[in-house]
């Protein structure tokens, strides 16, 4: 009985949720540790519990208990034990058991932490972990409970539910649905937990936020303990979404990467204002100013991570119909609705508590750039978040269904991320407090001439495209500036100290991790900005149909028809594969295989592009169509991709720096103790044991 | 007379055939002419890139995979055979099932919206930056003032210690 089992523990998970909640009120109204302490235990219990919930599902799938609705949905007898194990999060009441899991584990891991000098702190990180935790845990044990079984009625009729109704007897079905097949990819094994461990971490520094807003500790503490959960969240994100475009390049088979498709933007979202945080927060733990502007941001970005969670699975954006049946679209809105009002509400309650320490004191400096960067991530996060409502807006209001595609998208934010490169070069040469354009002039001008001589280059071997023009010169600038700023401190430190150059970049790095690790994220937006550059504005593409021994060109390559095949696989699918051969200016460079998947549990077909990958460029195959008869001929379209790899490149460049950025610092952390004073002022909770 | 009727009559038989043959040459090569332009498969990318599936949710008609797209690409080639121009073939989808084949949505009515509620939050964004800049420049001005009053080379001195310890800690 495993699923009562599983079913069990949720409820239970729940019941515990809200005592932690409970519990830490009452402790922090009455000033009573021992509830705070019976709380914190609480939250650390829901942790074991879930992951009994997750086990049961995990046994479940992989012992093919279909007559569990969501086995039967999301797997089948054909489908590899770790596809199956990974269906835990291939559907939607799967997903949310999932999310609830890492929200227990981070919630856990974060009470686990020393308290003795934010004790005040602990009581509210509690009540909103558990909140959002309990709210997750309604909507499964409610909405979507994962445990669900088929029952036949005594009538004869069927039935779907969690406990037998009387005088039934369970339906066992022969097979499951299969996952959809294009979950079946490594991608998209990783991508949603990756998704998820960066949604869910962002919860902390929220629950750090408001436990300071509540207690009105104005100070920065909460921002320098959150700051390595918020790396850490914004690392998990960002790979989150790189690994969702790799998917999406790799299976889709549309020759693309992203497509501004509302799940995308439910995920980018976050991320978008999760950033400008990460760059806000430090203007305050430098200057003491933006209190109330780094409050807001990681208000925004909790209601975005909640919304985010929700979009990405349910799909229920796409029409005011499928949201209006989905049981827990109104709920989640509800829940984002309300915690967004209290925080606010909190908000402007310390408005006057959030004054800025200091004033800003020059145009120039850091912190006013800053705030020019925060524009820009704002301005694309609200343009991404109006497109991504405005199709349901209009089918409420006009009845008429439209679409918000990406001529829209790119053409409103291009120039904003125009100008967020363009700050990444500049920025990192400002000094915090004042500086001028002699000061900034006098660091800029070597990395300035060097995009210029590329500029220069780059039009002088035919590249006429005045948007990649513009778009290679803020990267390159960025490029430069931090390349820059790296042999600085390596000369800085030869000359001083002697070292060799290596040996000095390395202890450069570890000395000031936070910053020489934010520059190696520039360069990997470089690299990105690159590869997106080189698709967006020198993508080509052509389809033909063509016999075998004929071919068709693109971008200088040939590629040239062989042959094609169809068989069986022996885990369900039916492949149609074909043979090509490519070459270049005569040159042969091997054969490619696109080819076409049909899933028969599912019904599915899946198109897989065969792909040449160089750090110059990619050439894209996809197989569309074809004749039984493959001496007849078969169509295919060809996409050259120039630069295309960096954007990969540049993903794994980011997850280096921001390891570099966020490895603990153990000595610097006790430095850190502005907090002491703070709370001799509030006083609350100072009883620790 | 007769005889020259009759020759007249021969010859103009004669013209007729030559000018049917001729006639009849000039299509099979007017044929052959709309042969080669038999609109390609680019050719009705061209126009299905800028439409999405009527069906699908977000997926532009040019890479859409299931078999109803691949029947409306093969309308658009029919269209295209049949000598309509881009737009109209785009108009005509717009009339078949709505503005949402269109990638963006038409400026008009209540779409507007779209197009300027972002400019104007982001106005609106520029003029809260502007205002605390503007707070900026007062204070700076006066630090300049200040320094002003000193000698520029003191000036320069600060500025330049003050990079390198930024350099050095900031960040950190």
């Amino acid at each position: 009985m495993l699923p009562n089992l599983g079913y069990g523990t949720l409820v239970i998970t729940l019941i515990v949720s809200i005592y932690a909640i409970v519990s830490a009120v009452i402790g922090e109204r009455k000033n009573l540790y021992k509830y705070v302490e019976s709380a914190r235990l609480a939250l650390l219990l829901t942790f074991p519990l879930l992951t009994l919930a997750v086990i049961s599902i995990v046994i479940l799938l992989v012992n093919q208990n279909y007559e569990v609705q969501y086995v039967y949905n999301v797997t089948s007898s054909t489908m590899p034990t770790y596809l199956k194990v990974t269906a835990l999060w291939g559907g939607q009441a799967g997903s949310l058991v999932f999310w609830a899991w890492l929200m227990a584990a981070f919630g856990s891991a974060v009470t686990l932490r020393k308290w003795d000098r934010d004790h005040d702190l602990l009581p509210w990180v509690i009540i909103v972990s558990s909140v959002t935790l309990a709210f997750f845990l309604i909507m499964i044990v409610v909405f979507e409970n994962p445990f669900i079984r088929f029952w036949t009625l005594p009538s004869g009729g069927e039935l779907v539910a969690m406990f037998a109704p009387a005088g039934s007897q369970l339906i066992h079905p022969f097979d499951g649905r299969g996952l959809n097949p294009l979950l079946r990819h490594p991608g998209m094994i990783i991508h949603p937990p990756m998704l998820y461990l960066g949604f869910v971490s962002f919860v902390i520094p929220y629950a750090f936020g408001m436990a300071a807003l509540i207690t009105g500790r104005t100070d920065d503490r909460w921002i320098r303990l959150t700051r390595r959960w918020t790396l850490v969240a914004w690392m998990f994100l960002s790979i989150g979404l790189i690994l969702g475009s790799r998917w999406s390049y790799d299976v889709l088979g549309w020759g693309g990467y992203w497509a501004w498709d509302p799940v995308e933007n439910a995920a980018f979202m976050p991320w978008l204002s999760g950033t400008a945080f990460l760059h806000s927060v430090m203007i305050q733990e430098k200057r003491g100013l933006f209190k109330r502007w780094n409050m807001i941001l990681v208000i925004i970005t909790y209601s975005l991570v909640i919304f985010g969670t929700f979009l990405t699975r349910s799909g229920v954006l796409s029409s005011v119909h499928a949201f209006a049946q989905s049981a827990i679209g109104p709920m989640f809105f509800i829940f984002i609705g309300l915690s967004f009002i209290i925080s606010l509400a909190f908000l402007i309650k310390r408005w006057d508590d959030l004054r800025s320490e200091g004033v800003m004191t020059s145009l120039l400096s850091r912190e006013s750039l800053f705030l020019i960067n925060n524009l820009l991530f704002i301005g694309i996060l609200v343009v991404v978040f109006w497109g991504t409502v405005y199709p349901l807006i209009s089918e409420l209001f006009t009845g008429q269904k439209v679409t918000v595609g990406p001529p829209f998208y790119n053409s409103t934010t291009g120039p904003l991320f125009v100008g967020l490169l363009l700050l990444m070069g500049i920025a990192p040469l400002s000094a915090w407090g004042h500086s001028t354009w002699k000061t900034l002039g006098k660091a800029l001008w070597i990395p300035a001439i060097g995009s210029l001589i590329l500029i220069v280059v780059l039009f002088v071997s035919g590249v006429r495209s005045i948007g990649a023009l513009i778009g290679f010169t803020v990267a390159s600038l960025a490029a430069f500036v931090t390349i820059y700023e790296f042999w600085r401190g390596m000369k800085a430190r030869h000359k001083r100290n002697g070292e060799n150059y290596l040996v000095a970049l390395w202890k450069l790095t570890a000395r000031n991790r936070r910053r020489y690790g934010g520059y190696i994220i520039h360069l990997s937006v470089v690299f990105m900005a690159i590869g997106i550059i080189g698709i967006e504005f020198f993508q080509t593409e052509t389809q033909g149909r063509i016999a075998p021994g004929e071919s068709l060109s693109l971008a200088g390559y040939t590629v040239t028809y062989k042959n094609l095949a169809e068989f069986d696989v022996a885990d369900g699918r039916n492949v149609a594969r074909a043979v090509l051969s490519v070459s270049k200016n005569g040159k042969d460079l091997g054969e490619l295989y696109p080819r076409r998947d049909f899933y028969y549990d599912s019904q599915q077909p899946m198109t897989i592009p065969g792909v040449r990958s160089t750090v110059e460029d990619d050439l894209y195959v996809i197989l569309v169509n074809w004749e039984q008869i493959s001496s007849l001929g078969a169509t295919f379209k060809v996409f050259h991709n120039p630069l295309i790899n960096w954007l990969w490149y540049g993903g794994i460049l980011l997850v280096i720096g921001s390891f570099i950025a966020a490895w603990p610092d153990p000595e610097k952390e006790i430095e850190l103790a502005p907090s002491r004073i703070m709370r001799k002022e509030t006083g609350n909770l100072v009883s620790k044991p | 007379m007769n005889y020259k009727n009759i020759v007249f009559l021969r010859i103009k038989i004669l013209i007729g055939f030559f000018a049917l043959i001729f006639l009849l040459l000039l299509i099979s090569f007017n044929n052959v002419i709309a042969q080669n332009d038999y609109p390609t498969d680019d050719q009705v990318n061209a126009i299905a890139k800028e439409l999405y599936c009527p069906v699908c949710e977000n997926t532009p008609l040019d890479v859409c995979p299931t078999q109803a797209c691949a029947q409306w690409r093969a309308l658009i080639k029919d269209k295209l055979i049949a000598g309509w121009s881009k737009e109209e073939i785009k108009q005509y989808f717009v009339d078949q099932y709505g503005d949402r084949v269109l990638a963006q949505p038409p400026a008009r009515g209540l779409n507007w919206l779209v197009y300027i509620l972002p400019p104007v939050v982001f106005v609106g964004g520029i003029v809260v930056v502007y205002l605390n800049l503007k707070k900026i420049k007062k204070s700076s001005e006066k630090v300049v003032q200040v320094s002003n009053n000193n000698n520029d080379k003191y000036l320069k001195e600060m500025e330049e210690a003050l990079n390198v310890l930024n350099n050095e800690e900031d960040l950190s």
